[in-house]
């Protein structure tokens, strides 16, 4: 029972971080009709540039402002730079583009740091909190939880109650219409890649400091657990996103406990599998999806 | 039969040419053949379906890992017989790669575009976690039996350069029936289903069907490629074919120009070689930096050269040869227009 | 003042032959113009190259004296060109009020946009008792008097109607007509309506332009077009 506490507490923080993630594939796809294969590669360059920020100030704030702000930025210019030069006629070459780019920046981290696990310490302690003799949620789990929090109604409030997200989301469901209004799209389609890789890096830099440490790759199974998690909970739908994290966070860390780590990523794959051929359109499509 | 016969000619030459390289090549040469058979399949199915695969080495891996299971198994009954080894393994790869291919194919069917990038993805990723769970010797990997020179020959040439040929034979048999289906009507019935799937069932074309089948067709020869790696190191491991290496497959095929055979075989050649080109001169730079870009340096490459290609030339290498030919034939003539702009009044996504 | 000038513009879609060859017209400031013609004609091609959505081979599009010819669609539209296109255009996953907001964006702060989006439930009542609904659920003719509101919401000079009878039950129709020739009248807009049905179009315009073949054969009063049986024959099939 004790176990099973932690585990669901654990798993929920876990969830967290992947529906950030995930919330972040689905603002791309929104935007610009295209799954960007690139977000971790591009998220943890990010990372990179928080932990250089963090080792020269000493804070971790600044840190975490500068990888968000790198985020944005490096959104901003791979739309503008490469991605808005792809033909989109078909979704393969941007997908094809996408994992250039993911060879280009995991390489080029390598080149750049080499390929050794750093250390990231995180900002709050990562001891359970004891509850009456069963450990529930470190501090640093708690502040995860708040942070996702915060950011997801943020995101929220933008595409719902203000201007911009009006834009963002007329652009991302009629461009045509969107540009006979004067919106101006290619800008929107930038502003949603911005936001969508700072979310991203946030999330890389929440996940970090519970893992090995900061590496090239140490968001690629986020990614591809994100991916999955996008997926089922239909990726046009923020909320299904949320959903499907938290659930799917909650299930590999069930397994985790109960069966083995490695048998984890099967189970993801398991539940992708079966959702991809009972609802190819996710949990939370509305209606029939608009085709990709 | 005219591609058969010209097949068995290029296997030939292949053959013929090992006798030019030394014992390293000739394992170079495996592996590209290896590499070729996986990158024709995979090439095929995204040029004529457009069905991209992140996970054709996992294919590659049921391939191994099928010859290894089947060529043990035979080797145990009859020691004595290379060739009823050989051809166990070979149905073995052929078999497991195949229904793994299908159940692919079976959710390709119904997916398009991202969502069977990334499910193939995830296939990549969860391997390692399936050859420890499964009964697949885990990190280890399994055993496949050393094949050694025939008598007859072992005089003549050394065992990579056996190797090789069995490589390019394998490949060859691998390849071949790509090349006839692509030029036949199930090439045209991909094509169809590729331009547009709901003109393709107005005539009488079933796209599940025809993806589902694309997807066989691709994982067999990509599974006999992973017989091949399997036969040249005798092992199967699962480290050696992760997200890098299936990634690496994409840019072959990339490289090489979607859909084309001799651009796959081109495109093999380029990333067995190149990284093993860049990691020789990488050697020459001393110290730290040489030990960061050793590995690193090809895939910087690779990931900016298979950038280049889609957003400037999209046909790849193979596209390269007759777009010569056009411009030292006339310069004074109109250029060729590449493929004309979508100029139809907006591909409507609007409801 | 906005007079909307188009010169020698030549439009075509690929390698075909162009839709539009070497048109010149002029829409005179203020006033409905009816942009009349058979199926294939070029109507709704011109009026998708006037707003930059189908690039124009060569040729220039001015407004107002002020060339439009290099500018994308949403800097066209922020000049004061607005185009209903067929088919109504309503984005779907909005409310009826996020779709009036959306278009008058550019054109107005808040406070200003929120009065202007009223005088559009005023003007038409219907969309006044739908604001929350989402596009998807509306009728044919809500979708149209909501795609028409919108494009009035930035108030601009000149205004492109593309077929907005199409499949509408003809009382609708009329009260559409009826609202669009009030607004004219009452704000100085010029409209461009390009129809096939030529009764309804030439009932409210004051002049109609004929085009065929991607020429503008004709260009008259409408109650002259209206009265003459050999144009209507050789152009407009009735």
């Amino acid at each position: 029972m004790d176990r099973l506490v932690f585990l669901l507490s654990s798993g929920l923080a876990r969830g967290a971080v992947l529906a950030l993630f995930a919330l972040s594939l689905v603002i791309v796809w929104r935007a610009a009709r295209v799954v960007n294969f690139a977000q971790a590669a591009m998220a943890i360059a990010a990372v990179y540039v928080a932990f250089a920020i963090t080792a020269a100030s000493g804070s971790y704030w600044l840190g975490l402002i500068g990888g968000l702000a790198t985020g944005a930025l490096l959104g901003a210019a791979v739309e503008a730079g490469l991605m808005r030069r792809v033909p989109h006629t078909t979704p393969l070459p941007g997908m094809i583009v996408a994992i250039g780019l993911v060879m280009i920046l995991q390489s080029g981290l390598s080149i750049a740091f080499g390929p050794q696990h750093r250390t990231m310490r995180p900002p709050f302690s990562e001891r359970p909190f004891d509850l009456g003799g069963v450990p529930v949620l470190s501090p640093y789990e708690l502040f995860v939880l708040v942070v996702a929090a915060l950011v997801m109604g943020g995101l929220a409030l933008l595409f719902n109650r203000t201007s911009l997200g009006l834009q963002l989301r007329a652009s991302a469901f009629a461009p045509e219409t969107s540009r006979l209004l004067g919106v101006r799209v290619p800008r929107m389609v930038t502003v949603g890649w911005m936001l969508s890789v700072a979310t991203a890096a946030l999330a890389a830099l929440l996940l970090v400091p519970t893992e090995l440490g900061l590496n090239p790759f140490a968001a690629d199974l986020l990614f591809v657990n994100a991916f999955a998690v996008a997926v089922i909970g239909g990726l046009d739908s923020p909320a299904g996103a949320l959903a499907a994290g938290i659930g799917v966070g909650i299930l590999s860390s069930l397994v985790t406990g109960y069966v083995s780590a490695s048998a984890a990523p099967l189970a993801v794959l398991a539940v992708l599998t079966a959702v991809l051929l009972l609802r190819p359109g996710g949990l939370v499509a509305a209606g029939k999806a608009r085709s990709a | 039969m005219r591609t058969v016969l010209r097949a068995a000619l290029l296997a030939a030459l292949a053959i013929g040419a090992t006798f030019a390289l030394d014992p390293f090549r000739n394992f170079q040469l495996a592996t590209a053949a290896g590499v070729f058979a996986a990158v024709a399949g995979l090439t095929v199915l995204v040029g004529l379906t457009g069905q991209l695969s992140l996970g054709h080495a996992v294919l590659m891996a049921a391939g191994g890992y099928g010859y290894a299971a089947a060529s043990t198994a035979a080797a145990e009954a009859a020691p004595e017989s290379a060739a009823l080894v050989l051809t166990a393994g070979l149905a073995g790869a052929a078999a497991v790669s195949g229904a793994l291919g299908l159940l692919l194919g079976l959710a390709a069917a119904r997916l398009r575009g991202p969502y069977l990038a990334g499910l193939t993805l995830a296939l990549v990723i969860a391997l390692p976690s399936a050859a420890n769970v499964l009964p697949l010797g885990g990190a280890q990997g399994l055993p496949a039996p050393f094949l050694p020179v025939p008598d007859a020959l072992s005089r003549l040439i050394a065992v990579e350069q056996w190797h090789a040929w069995l490589a390019i034979g394998v490949a060859a048999v691998a390849v071949t029936p790509l090349a006839v289906l692509r030029s036949g009507r199930a090439g045209l019935r991909m094509r169809a289903v590729l331009g547009d799937e709901t003109a393709a069932r107005l005539s009488g074309v079933d796209p599940a069907r025809t993806k589902t089948g694309a997807f066989v067709a691709s994982a067999v020869p990509a599974g006999l490629g992973g017989a091949i790696l399997a036969i040249t190191t005798q092992q199967v491991a699962p480290g050696g074919y992760g997200l890098a290496f299936s990634l690496l497959l994409v840019v072959a095929a990339v490289v090489g120009g979607l859909g084309s055979l001799g651009g796959a075989a081109l495109g093999s050649v380029l990333v067995v070689a190149l990284p093993w080109l860049v990691d020789t001169l990488v050697d020459a730079v001393p110290s730290d930096l040489g030990q960061r870009l050793d590995g690193n340096f090809a895939v910087l490459l690779f990931g900016a050269v298979i950038i280049a290609v889609t957003v400037a030339r999209p046909g790849g290498l193979a596209a390269l040869g007759p777009r010569l030919r056009i411009r030292s034939r006339g310069r004074a003539a109109a250029p060729v227009s590449p493929t004309p702009d979508n100029a139809t009044p907006s591909a409507n996504t609007e409801r | 003042m906005s007079t909307l000038t188009v010169e020698r513009l030549t439009v075509g879609y690929g390698d075909g032959a162009p839709v539009l060859d070497g048109l010149d017209l002029e829409i005179a400031d203020g006033g409905i113009v009816a942009l009349l013609g058979a199926n294939g004609a070029g109507k709704t091609t011109l009026l998708r190259a006037l707003t930059g959505l189908v690039p124009a081979r060569s040729g220039r599009v001015l407004l107002g004296g002020a060339d439009l010819t290099g500018l994308p669609t949403e800097d066209r539209v922020r000049r004061g060109l607005a185009l209903v296109p067929e088919g109504r255009g309503v984005v779907a996953e909005l409310t009826v009020d996020e779709n009036l907001l959306l278009g008058g964006l550019w054109r107005h702060r808040a406070a200003a946009r929120r009065a202007a989006v009223e005088e559009m439930y005023d003007l038409f009542e219907p969309l006044a008792r739908r604001r929350g609904a989402h596009g998807h659920s509306l009728s044919g003719g809500e979708r149209q008097m909501l795609a028409l509101a919108r494009a009035l919401v930035a108030r601009p000079d000149v205004l492109l109607l593309d077929e907005p009878s199409l499949g509408l039950a003809p009382l609708v129709v009329a009260q559409l007509l009826g609202v669009l020739r009030e607004t004219a009248r009452r704000t100085g807009l010029t409209v461009l309506l390009a129809e096939q049905n030529v009764t309804g179009a030439l009932s409210v315009a004051d002049r109609g332009v004929v085009l065929s073949l991607g020429e503008a054969v004709a260009d008259r009063p409408a109650a002259e077009l209206a009265a003459e049986p050999a144009l209507r024959h050789a152009y407009l099939g009735f």
